[in-house]
């Protein structure tokens, strides 16, 4: 059913908060209550409008958080120069209403029934969001291919879901490098994803594996071009990139 | 019609103490917005050239040296973009494209900025003389930052930014007037923030 | 601020009424062949503009004049979206 989804016209449907969860000191995920939600895909996204009295409209996109046939939410970061983060991170709270368009997306999207190759999930800060609901999806599932998550972060206080990924099953590798500041007694990684990183987890080039990279521009550009040198035919490696889109 | 989200204001503030110098639809904003169609160039100073174009052939043209040896003024100006954001006060380093006119024998009634990056828009003649226009090198007492359209950008504020073209190495006169980027697009051909001209007829 | 195709996921489903991320174009300029989802994206302009990856060259240029999109495909030699239900 959420594959016929792909080719509906999406129209703007009016989302009711059922609950607001704080990740991190500036991440909140948003669930929705939407009566007509047909479902989704893991890694796709939906488009928030908001609207002022005035009539001033503002649009983003967040990545589904949720998986398959859970109900829709979404992980915020607050921008602190943002517009609408500090909106739905601070002020929005359960029993408003928000207008929303989705499920949107068809290229960064996982579908367990349809891939049997080893996942390589690659995120940098908030591009962790819809590599979460393939994640969920995965265990939602019961498929038991092998994943390796690579995850990095400013710090370990904000790495988002951290308690969920710190208790993903065998079949789930995930490795963190925390770039601006590791707790004491650290012993992971540190500092930005280059290549030597890349060639020590991920997976090597002929188990065929499919690799999803998502954050902002220049990480994801690392991630891809440093994957290709390893042999990963560029096919293989589905890339999203993430940025502030207000114009500011 | 849209539902009014509770609580949500945007960006914008009242502009108290402003009055009369917000365009009708825009907003005040304190910080510079950042908007392109397209990649960043970066071209270096020593091959940076800005010409003015005549029947198909360069009537003028000024190196970075020569152009900063004309004469410059500083210019304080309020700047409106299409997109909404007005700012107030903005600070620029300039050379008058009077200046740069004046050296060329024309009688052009148009003129279309051509940039690095491939970028266009279109003026007619007024718009850019009489003191109305200049070619801006410094902004807030600095180099003019590439992503701000250094090293020199058109800088026009009677028009909608998008008018004020970055990366700007010349001015075709021309004897008709021949739509820019956005203006093919559907943008206003002459683009008065004051009679909100955002659109093709608007 | 540049992204890539994903991020006008929601727009290109308003102009053509189906999901394009997935859909394939040849760049008119380079031969060039991708999903819209992997090209360059530039959003926020007063349009977006949607660039071949390889030459940098306009593929796609969409605006919104009074809550009409204008589409300009021009730098596209062939766009074809995916059929699959």
């Amino acid at each position: 059913m959420a594959g016929t989804a792909l080719r509906r016209r999406l129209t703007w449907q009016v989302a009711t908060v059922a609950a607001v969860a704080e990740e991190t000191a500036s991440v909140r995920t948003i669930a929705l209550d939407l009566p007509d939600w047909p479902g989704h895909l893991a890694g796709q996204h939906l488009d928030v409008r908001l609207t002022a009295e005035d009539g001033y409209r503002a649009e983003r996109s967040y990545s589904i958080a949720s998986a398959p046939g859970e109900a829709p939410a979404i992980t915020v970061e607050r921008l602190d120069d943002g517009e609408v983060s500090p909106y739905l991170t601070e002020e929005l709270r359960r029993g408003d209403e928000i207008e929303v368009r989705g499920p949107i997306g068809g290229y960064f999207v996982w579908e367990s029934a349809n891939d049997s190759s080893p996942l390589l999930l690659v995120a940098g800060g908030s591009g962790i969001v819809p590599l979460r609901s393939i994640l969920r999806h995965r265990d939602c599932s019961g498929s038991s291919l092998p994943a390796r998550l690579l995850y990095s972060a400013r710090s370990i206080a904000d790495v988002i879901y951290r308690a969920e990924l710190d208790d993903q099953g065998d079949g789930v590798t995930v490795i963190y490098t925390l770039t601006r500041e590791q707790p004491p007694g650290w012993t992971g990684h540190s500092g930005r994803v280059d290549d030597a990183l890349l060639a020590e987890v991920a997976w090597p080039a002929r188990r065929q594996p499919l690799a999803f990279a998502c954050g902002p521009t220049p990480f994801v550009e690392t991630v891809a071009a440093g994957l290709v040198r390893l042999g990963y035919p560029p096919a293989a490696v589905k890339t999203e990139r993430f940025g502030a889109t207000g114009g500011h | 019609m849209s539902r009014i989200t509770r609580g949500f204001h945007g960006r914008r503030r009242e502009p108290a103490g402003a009055e009369g110098r917000v365009p009708p639809g825009q907003y005040l904003t304190d910080d510079f917005p950042v908007l392109s169609a397209g990649p960043t160039p970066h071209t270096p100073l020593d091959r940076w050239t800005f010409s003015i174009r005549q029947d198909g052939a360069t009537a003028r043209s000024w190196s970075w040296e020569e152009m900063r040896a004309l004469p410059a003024e500083t210019v304080t100006a309020d700047i409106h973009c299409v997109t909404r954001w007005s700012k107030l006060d903005t600070r620029w380093q300039a050379v008058s494209v009077d200046t740069l006119l004046d050296q060329v024998d024309h009688d052009a009634s148009f003129v279309l900025a051509f940039c690095d990056g491939g970028y266009t828009t279109n003026l007619p003649l007024e718009a850019v003389t009489g003191g109305r226009a200049w070619l801006a090198y410094e902004y807030d007492g600095e180099p003019l930052e590439p992503e701000h359209g250094g090293p020199a950008r058109l800088l026009v504020p009677r028009l909608y930014f998008w008018k004020s073209a970055k990366w700007v190495r010349g001015l075709e006169l021309l004897d008709a007037d021949e739509p820019g980027f956005w203006e093919t697009y559907g943008y206003h051909n002459y683009g008065d923030p004051w009679r909100e001209q955002r659109y093709a007829g608007d | 601020m540049e992204l890539d195709g994903n991020a006008i996921a929601g727009l290109l489903n308003d102009v053509f009424s189906t999901e394009m991320t997935t859909a394939v174009g040849t760049c008119a300029a380079c031969g060039a062949i991708s999903q819209v989802a992997e090209c360059v994206v530039y959003l926020n302009a007063p349009g977006t503009v949607v660039r071949c990856r390889n030459c940098l060259g306009t593929l796609m240029v969409i605006t919104q004049i009074r809550s009409m999109n204008c589409v300009d495909l021009r730098g596209l030699a062939w766009l074809e979206a995916r059929q699959d239900a």
